[in-house]
């Protein structure tokens, strides 16, 4: 590990500067030398040095007092040794109040040196340890918050890695409550714009004069109450991502404006003549087929493709009912915490009945529903009983009925789609759920042209 | 075929010398010649009362036979680089010509009687040190390894007069050496 290490040598005695960094380099360190303050700058500027040994007093106007501020200036996390030949106190003191992390007198014991940079590298390795501990953290935790081990899931979650780093627009689709907005989080936090903004806006939520001053911001006197500047959601999000919830709201107008900034990376602020230029990615979400809507004339084609660079498809809770109770258990563990109740299981019964339900509110419903469940339980289990309010909302034992109109066959082939959608195409799965051999089903899904 | 010369400056016996080669021969596997080198006299410092390494190594480059594909040399004056207090040798990285002093390899340094038997075996870890340095090996954190570094008379008694696996897997990569 250690040869990883770069290390500069300055001093302007040639003989001084090569038997030290041809020690150093003995030891398996990458070693450089400067024969002057100015050179050790110039060098620092083109490689990042970890380690300096700086000599204290050099020709020049600049010795190695001023070559060690101006090191840490550009270089800050850098480990700065001075050495010299004539030690004082007032020297050592000034070195290290200065910033220097050793002071050593030559000639020195190699031992002394030996032990020095042993004992620098290995601080070194430990925070280079922590840094890269720290951003797999980040980044497995907004992973992980998405509790899934359903094959669609998984496969969005490594597409959401693989385009985080990515300026190209996405397309979050998924019926209310699946998570588009988390979804749309872990491929910010897994990119390099981690560092910077994700503003959130709700298209839905605003009129179509609010959301266009939301959006690209106001000139002070723009309109009547317009009584300073205000920059909008897309300034904020400047090199960070911009994320535009219920997309498919968004009025004709803005839709234009909108399609504007994606195609130039530019627009104007509300009653502003100045064309203002933002680095943003842009990712989208819908709760309604905007294919649909494109078709039925409600959403402007030139965006949908805009927008539709990388699509997400975000499968609702009954077509992955396999995450239920791995949800169901993740929200108990962060929500009895979070209401201070010690509530540690979850009765098999009661796991039974959250699979069994629908879900058309998704994993926001379940989340409630657990939540709900927590507050009013009184002991230190949910079962089916915390759980009776789901009933009443018609959820479970509830009578289904078809469709009005549809024929035997319709109904065989909506049935066998849904079973392979559940079941990710597992034909033996499927047909043991269906009840039919695997050869019938195989017959079927040729006889309906079922894609697979 | 290029060999590996031991070299010596004239106050070193011809055993001493007779001792190294033979190391070097059955590490390396290497044709091995002795050569005799001049004084360094010439590298003595009268402020520090040793002998400057650096300049060493630039003579012996000087007069490293071509047939050399390495010389080692062995000295019995006491070396330094200018930043520390002392080292017992010095070799260039990957290069052609090292030096090693016997001078506080012997108990007589420290102030107890001679043993010859320790110094022939710290003379021959230090052989392998060097010349694992010449060989392009830098130190290893094995501490019974003969690359492992040693600042005292103590490291070097506790580590082989041997190479690790690691270090010897990496000599056996170099043409010609471990064969």
């Amino acid at each position: 590990m250690k040869n990883r290490w770069r290390i500069l040598v300055v001093d302007d005695e040639e003989v001084m500067c090569e038997s030290l960094a041809a020690w150093l380099r003995e030891d398996g360190y990458l070693v450089d030398t400067a024969a002057s303050g100015h050179q050790a700058i110039e060098k620092t500027r083109q490689v990042d040095y970890a380690i300096y040994f700086v000599d204290l007093k050099m020709p020049g106007g600049m010795d190695g007092i001023e070559t060690m501020m101006q090191v840490r200036r550009i270089r800050p996390e850098a480990s700065i040794i001075i050495i010299t030949a004539y030690a004082t106190v007032d020297t050592a003191i000034t070195a290290m109040k200065e910033g220097a992390q050793e002071y050593i007198v030559k000639p020195c014991n190699p031992e002394e040196i030996s032990l020095l940079v042993s004992r620098i590298v290995k601080v070194k390795n430990l925070q280079r340890e922590n840094t890269i501990l720290r951003k797999k953290l980040s980044r497995q935790y907004v992973v992980q918050d998405i509790v899934t081990k359903n094959a669609r899931m998984r496969d969005i979650l490594a597409l959401c890695q693989e385009v985080a780093s990515l300026r190209s627009t996405v397309l979050i689709q998924g019926e209310s409550g699946t998570g588009k907005e988390m979804i749309a989080r872990v491929i910010h936090n897994c990119g390099d714009r981690a560092q910077k903004p994700m503003v959130s806006v709700s298209c839905a939520a605003l009129a179509e004069t609010l959301l266009e001053s939301e959006l690209f911001g106001y000139e002070k006197g723009a309109f009547t109450g317009a009584a300073e500047q205000k920059r909008g959601k897309f300034e904020l999000a400047d090199s960070g991502t911009i994320f535009l919830d219920e997309i498919g709201d968004i009025p004709a107008k803005l839709q234009v404006d909108l399609l504007r900034v994606l195609q130039e990376r530019s627009f104007y602020r509300v009653g502003g003549s100045q064309e203002v230029r933002v680095d943003v990615r842009v990712i989208a979400a819908s709760h309604v087929n905007l294919q649909q809507a494109v078709s039925e004339g409600k959403f402007r084609e030139d965006l949908y493709y805009r927008l539709n660079v990388i699509e997400i498809r975000i499968p609702p809770l009954r077509e992955r009912r396999e995450d239920v109770p791995l949800l169901a258990r993740h929200f108990l563990e962060r929500l009895s915490h979070e209401l201070g109740k010690d509530i540690r299981d979850i009765s098999e019964g009661a796991l039974k009945l959250l699979m069994d339900y629908n879900w058309p509110g998704n994993v926001r419903e379940l989340e409630n529903s657990i939540e709900r469940a927590i507050v009013t339980c009184k002991n230190h289990e949910l079962t089916e009983d915390s759980f009776a309010f789901l009933a009443l909302n018609g959820g479970v034992g509830r009578v289904w009925a078809p469709p009005a109109g549809m024929s035997l066959q319709e109904m065989e082939k909506v049935l066998i789609v849904s079973t392979l959608q559940r079941t990710n195409g597992n034909i033996k799965e499927s047909a043991g759920i269906l009840g039919i051999d695997r050869s019938t089903l195989y017959e079927k899904i040729k006889r309906y042209e079922i894609p697979r | 075929m290029k060999c590996f010369y031991v070299a010596a400056s004239p106050e070193v016996s011809v055993e001493d010398q007779r001792m190294v080669s033979s190391t070097m021969a059955s590490e390396f596997g290497l044709p091995v010649r002795e050569i005799r080198v001049p004084s360094i006299d010439f590298a003595y410092d009268e402020g520090r009362r040793q002998y400057r390494s650096v300049v060493v190594l630039e003579m012996l480059a000087r007069l490293c036979p071509d047939d050399a594909s390495k010389l080692l040399a062995l000295t019995e004056r006491d070396l330094f680089v200018p930043v520390l207090t002392f080292v017992y040798g010095q070799a260039q990285l990957n290069g052609r010509v090292a030096v090693f002093s016997l001078s506080r390899l012997r108990q007589e340094f420290y102030g107890f009687p001679p043993d010859r038997e320790a110094l022939m075996e710290r003379a021959a870890k230090e052989a392998l040190h060097e010349a694992g340095h010449l060989f392009g090996l830098v130190h290893c954190t094995d501490r019974t390894c003969a690359m492992s570094l040693a600042t005292n008379v103590r490291q070097i008694d506790s580590k082989q007069a041997s190479f690790c696996a690691p270090c010897r897997a990496r000599l056996a990569r170099t043409k010609g050496v471990l064969a």
